[in-house]
C-alpha cells in the first residue's frame, strides 16, 4: 500500500497529518501489519493535554498491546469514535482512520517527524 | 542457541506466515489473521503444525505401572487405543508438566508433552523409574499436525476417502495410513472442537500438510498459527503450562480435579495434594471494555489485590475480554476488578469453559466430545 501524500511519520510507526493548528494522528500500514487484528482501542478524552513523547491512545490486537505516541504538544479536540465500534478499521484503513486530533502551535516541527522518504528508508533498514 | 525448526518450517515461510520464537522453536504465529484462523476452527477446520511438542515412549513390562506412578490421573483403567490427559506432579504437589498419555499396549505408553518441558520431563520420569521401564525421547521422530474443527472429519475424508478414522473422543489408531502416509491418528486436540492429531515421520510431513491444505479448501479449512491456538484454548478454558500450571501451582489449584486420581493416591505428589488448597482458578468475563492480559492484577470489589491473571485476552467467539486468574480459595464473591493500565475494570466470574462447542444430538445420545 502506498503512503498518502502530506503525512509525517515517526520511528514508532505513527503518522501525523498537520493542517494549520490541527494534527491528526494515526498508525501506519506497517504498524497495523505488525500488530495484527486490532480488537480494542482506548482513546483519550476531549480536552486532554499532551506533551511530545506522551502516549495518547492504546491499541490492542489479539496478541499485543501498543501505545500511540505524539511527537507534538497539544490538546485533544477530536477522537475517532468509529474505532470504538469497529477497531478493525485500523487494519483495513490505517491512513484513513486517525486516532485523535490535537490542536496546538505546529509552526515549528520536531525532527522526530520524518517525511515519507525518510520513513520509507527507515522501514527499509528494518525499523 | 539457534532456534529449532519443524519439518514444515520452509512451507510456513513460503506461505507467508509470521514466524516467532516459541520456547526455542520457530513457529508460525499466524498465516492470515488470528481472528480469521480462530473463526475457521470454530466454523470449519484449521490445520496446526505442533511438531514442536515433545514425544516420549515408556516401554516394557512396567510401563503402565510407571505411568500410573508418575502421572496424577488414573492410568490403570486406561484402555489400549485410548488417550488420557494428566498432570504430572512433583513431591510438593506442584505441576512438572501436563501431558496426554496414549496407551498403545499394557507395555507401551506414549506421552505428548509441552515442548519447553521435554528435557525436564525425561529427567523427571527417569528419576522416578522404579519399574525399570524404558523411557525413550522420540520427539525428533515425529511431525505432528493437528486438524481441528467441526468439519475436520470431512477434510480427512476429502483427502483420503478410504482412511480409517478414530471415532470416539480420546481414541486413536496407533498405526494407520492417511493418503498413503503411515501415521498414528488420534481424536485429540486443544481447541474445544472435534479434531485429530496426526503423528507421522518428519520427511512425510510436508507432503501430508500440503495434501490436507488442498483437501480442506472446499470446506473453508485454513492453516493456523499459535495465536489462534492460544485464543481457542483460552475460550475452551484449557490450562496452559507456564500460565495456569507450574512447578508451584498444583493441578487442584488449577481446578483439574477430574484429572487427579485421589481415590488411588499412590502417585508422586499425592500426599501433598491431600492438603487443603490455598488458591483456585476462576474464569472471568469483563463487564464493559478492556482486555485482561496474563500478569495483570486482580482485585476484589473493595479494591484489595487478591491475585493475578494467568491467561487473558480477547475472545473472538464471545466478542469480549476474558481471562482466568488464581485467587484465594475462600474468595467467592463472583465480582472482581482487573487492573488494566490506570483503570480498574469490573469483571464477573463465570463457570469454565467460556465456550462449549455445539453438541450434535443423535437420538438421545450426545455426539462425542
Amino acid at each position: 500500500m502506498g503512503m498518502p501524500d502530506g503525512l509525517r511519520f515517526t520511528a514508532e510507526h505513527e503518522w501525523v497529518r498537520i493542517e494549520g493548528g490541527r494534527a491528526a494522528i494515526g498508525i501506519t500500514q506497517h504498524a497495523q501489519e505488525e500488530l495484527g487484528d486490532v480488537v480494542f482501542v482506548e482513546l483519550p478524552h476531549i480536552g486532554q493535554e499532551f506533551r511530545a513523547g506522551d502516549s495518547i491512545a492504546v491499541v490492542e490486537s489479539v496478541k499485543a498491546v501498543a501505545s500511540v505516541y505524539t511527537q507534538l504538544d497539544g490538546r485533544v479536540v477530536e477522537v475517532n469514535e468509529a474505532l470504538l465500534e469497529d477497531p478493525g478499521l485500523m487494519n483495513t484503513d490505517p491512513y484513513g482512520q486517525h486516532v485523535s486530533v490535537l490542536e496546538g502551535d505546529f509552526s515549528v516541527l520536531p525532527d522526530t517527524l520524518l517525511d515519507s522518504a525518510a520513513y520509507e528508508a527507515f522501514l527499509a533498514e528494518g525499523g | 542457541m539457534e532456534p529449532k525448526k519443524t519439518p514444515l518450517y520452509d512451507m510456513h515461510v513460503r506461505a507467508g506466515a509470521k514466524m516467532v520464537d516459541f520456547h526455542g522453536w520457530l513457529m508460525p504465529l499466524q498465516f492470515a489473521s488470528i481472528l480469521t484462523e480462530h473463526e475457521a476452527v470454530r466454523e470449519s477446520a484449521g490445520l496446526f503444525d505442533i511438531s514442536h511438542m515433545g514425544v516420549m515412549d515408556i516401554a516394557g513390562p512396567g510401563a503402565s505401572k510407571l505411568a500410573d506412578y508418575v502421572l496424577a490421573n488414573d492410568m490403570k483403567t486406561l484402555k489400549t487405543g485410548r488417550a488420557r490427559y494428566s498432570p504430572m506432579c512433583n513431591e510438593k504437589g506442584g505441576t512438572v508438566d501436563d501431558v496426554l498419555a496414549y496407551k498403545l499396549s499394557d507395555a507401551f505408553l506414549r506421552l505428548v508433552v509441552n515442548a519447553a518441558n521435554t528435557g525436564k520431563d525425561l529427567a523427571w520420569i527417569a528419576a522416578h523409574n522404579r519399574e525399570q521401564a524404558e523411557v525413550i525421547d522420540r520427539s525428533d521422530e515425529f511431525a505432528i499436525i493437528a486438524l481441528q474443527g467441526p468439519r475436520s472429519s470431512e477434510v480427512l475424508r476429502a483427502a483420503d476417502a478410504e482412511a480409517r478414522l478414530p471415532t470416539r473422543a480420546y481414541s486413536f489408531l496407533p498405526e494407520t495410513r492417511l493418503t498413503g502416509v503411515g501415521c498414528m491418528l488420534a481424536r485429540t486436540g486443544y481447541t474445544g472442537e472435534i479434531g485429530y492429531e496426526i503423528f507421522c515421520a518428519p520427511r512425510e510431513a510436508p507432503c501430508l500438510w500440503e495434501t490436507l491444505i488442498e483437501a480442506g479448501k472446499a470446506a473453508g479449512a485454513r492453516p493456523c498459527g499459535l495465536g489462534a491456538r492460544d485464543s481457542l484454548r483460552l475460550e475452551a478454558g484449557m490450562p496452559l503450562y507456564g500460565n495456569e500450571l507450574g512447578e508451584d501451582i498444583s493441578p487442584l489449584e488449577a481446578g483439574l480435579h477430574a484429572f487427579v486420581d485421589m481415590d488411588d493416591p499412590g502417585f508422586v505428589g499425592a500426599e501433598a495434594l491431600m492438603q487443603p488448597v490455598r488458591r483456585r482458578r476462576v474464569g472471568f468475563v469483563v463487564d464493559g471494555r478492556g482486555i485482561p492480559r496474563a500478569g495483570y492484577e486482580v482485585l476484589d470489589s473493595d479494591g484489595c489485590a487478591i491475585g493475578r491473571v494467568t491467561s487473558g485476552g480477547y475472545s473472538p467467539t464471545l466478542d469480549t475480554g476474558l481471562g482466568m486468574a488464581l485467587v484465594p480459595n475462600g474468595w467467592a464473591d463472583g465480582k472482581l476488578l482487573v487492573r488494566i493500565r490506570d483503570r480498574q475494570v469490573p469483571a464477573n466470574t463465570v463457570p469454565l469453559p467460556f465456550y462449549r462447542r455445539k453438541q450434535i444430538i443423535r437420538g438421545n445420545a450426545h455426539g462425542d466430545a
